[in-house]
């Protein structure tokens, strides 16, 4: 009973002072915005699904992302909070709530503390994004990698002569993200999100830790990095379950080295990144490598055509009977992308990848323009072919689509 | 033969003082010109020299020909360096779609300028080509090289005369863009003679016809000595587009330093 009395008096104390920490934030704030957008998408599929129970041909969803920014001392201390909701017509894990972001951000005049949940992008290529890897896919968003979980840490950056170092501590680890069953681009067997297990006997509350050194010199930008903690990328086994087959996760520990440069030169970026992770499974290497090209005021007009070319490497080479593999792993892609750079920003992009070890390729169509002041409008078109049933492309290869998108900014 | 040098003379001094009340320039030789237009430009530069460090709010409005209008809103902040180019930093607020993104800039009076993107939606900084000076600043009528810092060593100099413009009696000045990729071949430039503002540019595009116009409006001083415009209107008289350019919360030498333009202020900028 004493017990239970001095836990609410400790609960009580913890929230007054952190409704007074917030009162106090909210009278000392010099900038209170809210903004956000809010969104409806549908996808069409071309074709029937390859697994039973998958959904036929539309997929409806709608999204929110509200932010508030909450900053004092001249912008010197900020409060960012950004939460993310998507509820999806069929897919029970594709509607989802996530924080992206949640943080608390101290700037001095040559170090910065940054604390919370936050979203950390490294790295320079575009069509793979093989040396960012703070914070976790959130797979069930889309296929291509680039929609993350937000990340609990602890940041501090200092800004030197001689580059800028980051530290980082991150407390818990997020999972991966997988889609239902009547959800489309997705295997043939479901991932269990409830059979995960870890290298670590912390599990998913080891605090991995990262140092990162990046730097502009001349025409050059590089960033180097070493990463220690949970690998965000699940090994995937299937289980018998009763009557069914489900893939488990697994999630090890690792050590990543990652480097990327680029070197701006004219009109051309020339693009390189490289990691090497060890883990106690297996140890590789991987890079990614090619340029972007700008052609400015094409057919003499306003727009701007961009050309990029990228190649992709992996030392696990192709995935087969007996191992798994790389997704990427002797891969070339091209894009374009048209920027008309008029009043509404529209814009073209189109890609195209290719396996060269087999016959698997990939193509993108995005083109977004915007409507007004605040609404975007996007068209996504995807189609995905491959003939080697241990290419993870051959999961979609049934999955074409088209995907409107319809955002509205506040 | 008396009454002809008479006449050669009284010629001579009516076609003088003809040249005079219009254009002088064409009393001088082409060496001369290029010294005085120099001269000129140096010193409306050298006029607005040491503020140290600006910041201020700037409204675009973008107009078609069909009168449909367009809203930006910039917030920028600049950091004056007397022995390279200007730093800054362009934050963006409005269209909503792209607010958050930011621009930072390290600018150099030859060569290419050292720019970086920040693309909030995916806490990505990127290092863009600087290339891009002729095309159009987020659908305006300016393009890249219209915003950047006006540096003596961009341009060559051709004195053109004097002519009265916004009722302010100003020298004309034409500059030839040094960069081969300016989408100008020349502008001319009009300075005011009493305080060396820039009052109105012509711009003349590749083939050498006059593209757009750019009149300045309601000069204020700061710190009693720099003038800044309230607005601008840029008139593109080839598309019949306009722009014009509003700005407010001008202030100088507020204390900023080289620290305030990295990586790191341009992730969090607003």
């Amino acid at each position: 009973m004493k017990r239970i009395t001095e836990i609410k008096r400790f609960v009580l104390l913890i929230t007054v002072s952190f409704m007074g920490l917030m009162q106090s934030t909210f009278l000392l704030a010099d900038e209170i915005e809210l903004s956000g957008k809010v969104g409806i998408e549908q996808r069409y599929f071309i074709n029937e699904g390859q697994y039973i129970d998958q959904l036929e041909n539309t997929q409806a969803s709608i999204f929110i992302e509200p932010e508030l920014y909450v900053g004092w001392n001249n912008g010197s201390d900020s409060l960012i909070f950004k939460p993310f909701y998507r509820k999806d017509e069929w897919d029970d894990e594709r509607s989802h709530f996530d924080i992206r972001e949640f943080s608390y951000t101290h700037a001095a005049s040559d170090w910065e503390l940054r604390a919370g949940i936050r979203k950390e992008f490294w790295g320079v290529t575009e069509f793979q994004h093989l040396v960012d890897v703070i914070n976790q896919t959130d797979n069930v968003e889309d296929i291509d990698g680039e929609d993350k979980l937000g990340q609990l840490m602890l940041n501090l950056s200092f800004v030197r002569e001689w580059g800028i170092v980051d530290l980082y501590i991150l407390p818990g680890f997020r999972e991966r993200t997988f889609v239902g069953e009547s959800s489309r681009l997705r295997g043939g067997l479901l991932v269990d999100n409830e059979n995960v297990s870890y290298q670590s006997s912390a599990e998913d509350k080891h605090v991995d830790l990262a140092f990162r050194w990046s730097h502009s010199v001349g025409d050059f930008d590089i960033g180097s990095y070493w990463f220690h903690g949970t690998n965000r990328d699940p090994i995937l086994t299937p289980v018998l379950q009763g009557e069914l087959v489900t893939l488990k996760q697994y999630y090890n520990q690792m050590d990543q080295f990652g480097l990327d440069v680029q070197a701006t030169i004219d009109d051309w970026l020339w693009k390189f990144e490289t990691i090497y992770r060890k883990t106690d499974d297996d140890d590789y290497l991987a890079a990614q490598a090619g340029f972007e090209y700008t052609y400015v005021g094409v057919f003499n007009s306003n727009a701007d055509l961009g050309w990029l070319l990228e190649y992709g490497w992996d030392s696990r080479g192709e995935g087969s009977e007996k191992s798994l593999g790389a997704p990427v792993q002797n891969d070339l892609y091209l894009g374009s992308r048209l920027a008309f750079n008029d009043m509404q920003s529209t814009e073209l992009l189109m890609g195209i990848g290719a396996d060269l070890s087999h016959n698997s390729y990939s193509m993108i169509v995005e083109a977004n323009r915007r409507f007004g002041e605040s609404v975007k409008a996007s068209l996504d078109i995807r189609l995905m072919q491959s003939n080697n049933q241990y290419d993870p492309l051959f999961n979609v290869k049934d999955d074409d689509h088209l995907q409107f998108t319809v955002e509205w900014y506040y | 033969m008396k009454n002809k040098t008479l006449l050669k003379s009284f010629l001579t001094i009516i076609t003088y003082t003809y040249l005079t009340a219009s254009v002088n320039a064409e009393s001088l030789t082409k060496l001369e010109a290029e010294k005085r237009g120099l001269e000129i430009s140096k010193k409306a530069k050298q006029q607005d020299t040491g503020w140290k460090d600006s910041s201020s709010d700037m409204l675009m409005f973008l107009r078609n020909k069909q009168g449909q209008e367009s809203l930006r809103e910039i917030k920028t902040k600049t950091l004056e360096l007397l022995n390279d180019g200007d730093k800054s930093l362009t934050i963006f607020n409005q269209p909503r779609d792209v607010k958050g993104t930011s621009f930072l800039s390290f600018s150099h009076p030859v060569g290419n300028d050292d720019q970086w993107l920040y693309l909030p939606s995916l806490k990505r900084v990127k290092r863009i080509s600087s290339r891009n000076k002729s095309g159009p600043f987020m659908g305006s009528e300016f393009s890249f090289e219209d915003l950047s810092s006006f540096e003596i060593e961009k341009y060559q100099y051709n004195y053109l005369g004097d002519e009265a413009v916004n009722g302010l009696d100003s020298f004309m000045v034409e500059q030839f863009p040094v960069d081969e990729n300016s989408g100008y071949t020349r502008r001319i430039v009009w300075i005011d003679k009493s305080e060396y503002r820039v009052q109105k540019i012509d711009f003349y595009d590749r083939k050498n016809s006059l593209l757009k116009t750019l009149s300045y409006e309601n000069y204020q001083q700061y710190l009693n000595r720099y003038w800044r415009a309230d607005s601008a209107m840029m008139i593109n008289h080839q598309s019949g587009k306009s722009t014009e350019l509003q700005w407010s919360n001008y202030e100088f030498s507020t204390g900023l330093t080289d620290g305030d333009f990295n990586r790191n202020t341009l992730k969090r900028a607003r």
